[in-house]
């Protein structure tokens, strides 16, 4: 018998009011996973992270994740059960010193191998920076830190967006860099990602979604470049 | 000489008493962007739960506190969660609008129940006895226990909000909603808190303002004012501004009075209308992140 998957996503589609920015979508992650959500800017790449997340709720279709339905589970609870989601544009917490923000993301207090030390140990700059205000960081170390405060409620399933978005690309190359030792728990991991090279090099999985549809979906490995362009800009 | 220190004095005790009336209101505008239009009213109503707590059980009003602070925070927490999370959103108008709306119904509620006489809470010997600092400076008993529970007060606010998890989920809130619920944050549990909390410390500010003068059901709104004031002057955010913001306004009013009697609100507002004209953002604005 086959192992069901870890999150399966079964045809959703999510509206912003009136607008609907998701068709049908269906994804599947199984344990220890990496995949890999690329497409153009405005295709339903965040809004797919943020439905899974439980920030936003599908109209159709459901989401189950370790076989419980999440479909319409809050944010807050979807936590607890697992899914971290580290959002675009960081949005680290200003009001919180460094090591504030690690400790919130550790609220929902998941048994598993993560705790402040062991996120200093991935990212040592944090523990020379701890007291001070997230924001005062560099923007690839205010990444380290929303990685690290997702990190921290021990999920099973590490939602990213655009994690390299606004930073150096050699920030980038470091941060991917630390991916084997976050996934290495047998953590499986989301990205949603601009840069397709990064992409297809760190997943096993790709999905491409155009204008709120997948438009394409395969092994990493098999996708051709003209297929994934052709997926990519619709033409 | 000794009697302007005198005024001075007095004018700073009451100021702990003011700067009790803006603590909850300060902290409830910044967790969740609320005014509290309603604020003074509660005030109020904590008195009136303390008249009837002392009165049922012959306690006094300072040991009524253990009865009447669990009380009203229960309230606050009854109230945020049932009544007010429902307003809360994109517009502000909605909760100042719906508070107003409480602030009518605590008034007319209470002159039902209690009608509009003149009420007091007797606290015995402690309200008469005095102490001689030095020659010619006295200072009330009642009036230092209120300042430094004010102290107190506003000294477990601070460490509540910079030393706890529960603090650090109101400031995580405050900055960013819907993160704040990625951390596992029941946003409507952390705004209930936040009400209990205002509510514990209403329910401190208003028996002492119970025992210290006579009260009925109409002088909500003025309570609110005086918070209101007290916020501003200190600058929003600020804690330690609060209570500096109550002394600034204490003592412009015992300075006012000490004039002419009749001055004693106008020199507080003209006070309060100056540093908001000169310094708009209060004497200590939270440093921006």
């Amino acid at each position: 018998m086959r192992k069901a998957p870890l999150l399966a996503v079964d045809s959703i589609d999510v509206f912003y009011g009136d607008f609907q920015a998701l068709f049908n979508v269906s994804l599947k992650v199984e344990p220890g996973q990496v995949v890999a959500v690329i497409g153009a800017n405005g295709a339903g790449k965040s809004t797919l992270l943020r439905s899974i997340a439980g920030l936003m709720h599908p109209r159709h279709g459901d989401m189950t994740f370790e076989g419980a339905s999440i479909g319409h589970a809050p944010a807050y609870d979807v936590v607890k059960r697992g899914i971290a989601l580290v959002p675009e544009g960081r949005r680290l917490f200003p009001s919180l010193s460094v090591e504030e923000n690690l400790k919130i993301g550790g609220q929902s207090a998941r048994p598993g191998p993560w705790s402040l030390d062991r996120i200093y140990k991935l990212f040592p700059v944090l523990s020379e920076r701890r007291h001070l205000p997230a924001t005062a960081l560099s923007g690839g170390q205010q990444q380290m830190v929303a990685i690290g405060r997702a990190l921290m409620s021990n999920p099973n399933l590490l939602l990213c967006d655009e994690i390299s978005l606004g930073l150096a690309p050699i920030i980038v190359r470091d941060i991917y860099a630390q991916l084997p030792a976050i996934v290495g728990d047998g953590m499986s991991l989301v990205i949603v990602e601009q840069d397709i090279a990064q992409a297809l090099k760190a997943a096993a999985q790709v999905y491409c979604l155009q204008e709120g549809r997948v438009a394409l979906q395969g092994a990493a490995h098999e996708l051709t470049r003209d297929a994934i362009s052709a997926a990519y800009f619709g033409v | 000489m000794t009697e302007w220190l005198n005024v001075i004095l007095q004018g700073v005790l009451i100021g702990g008493l003011y700067a009790m009336f803006a603590a909850g209101l300060s902290l409830i505008f910044g967790v969740m962007r609320l005014v509290n239009i309603a604020h003074g009213d509660l005030i109020v109503l904590a008195a009136y739960v303390a008249l009837t707590v002392t009165e049922a059980l012959g306690i006094g009003p300072l040991t009524s506190l253990i009865l009447v602070v669990p009380a009203m925070a229960l309230i606050g927490y009854a109230l945020q969660r049932l009544l007010l999370n429902r307003t809360l959103g994109d517009d502000l108008l909605p909760p100042l609008l719906v508070t107003f709306g409480l602030s009518i119904i605590i008034q007319n509620g209470l002159l039902e129940i209690f009608t509009a006489d003149s009420q007091k809470l007797k606290a015995g010997a402690i309200e008469i006895m005095t102490y001689q600092l030095s020659p010619g400076i006295w200072v009330g008993l009642l009036p230092l226990i209120q300042f430094i529970v004010a102290v107190a007060v506003i000294a477990g606010l601070q460490v509540l909000f910079y030393r706890t998890a529960l603090g650090r989920a109101f400031r995580a809130t405050s900055d960013d909603q819907s993160v704040a619920q990625l951390m596992g944050l029941d946003t409507r549990h952390v705004f209930a808190m936040a009400m209990a909390l205002s509510l514990a410390v209403i329910a401190i500010a208003g028996v002492f303002l119970a025992v210290r003068a006579n009260f009925d059901p109409a002088i909500g709104p003025a309570r609110l004012i005086f918070g209101f004031e007290s916020v501003i002057i200190g600058g929003l955010g600020s804690m330690w501004g609060t209570l500096v913001g109550g002394i600034i306004l204490g003592v412009s009013q015992a300075i006012g009075a000490q004039i002419n009697p009749g001055w004693q609100l106008l020199a507080g507002h003209v006070v309060f209308l100056v540093i908001l004209a000169i310094r708009p953002q209060g004497l200590f604005p939270k440093v921006s992140g």
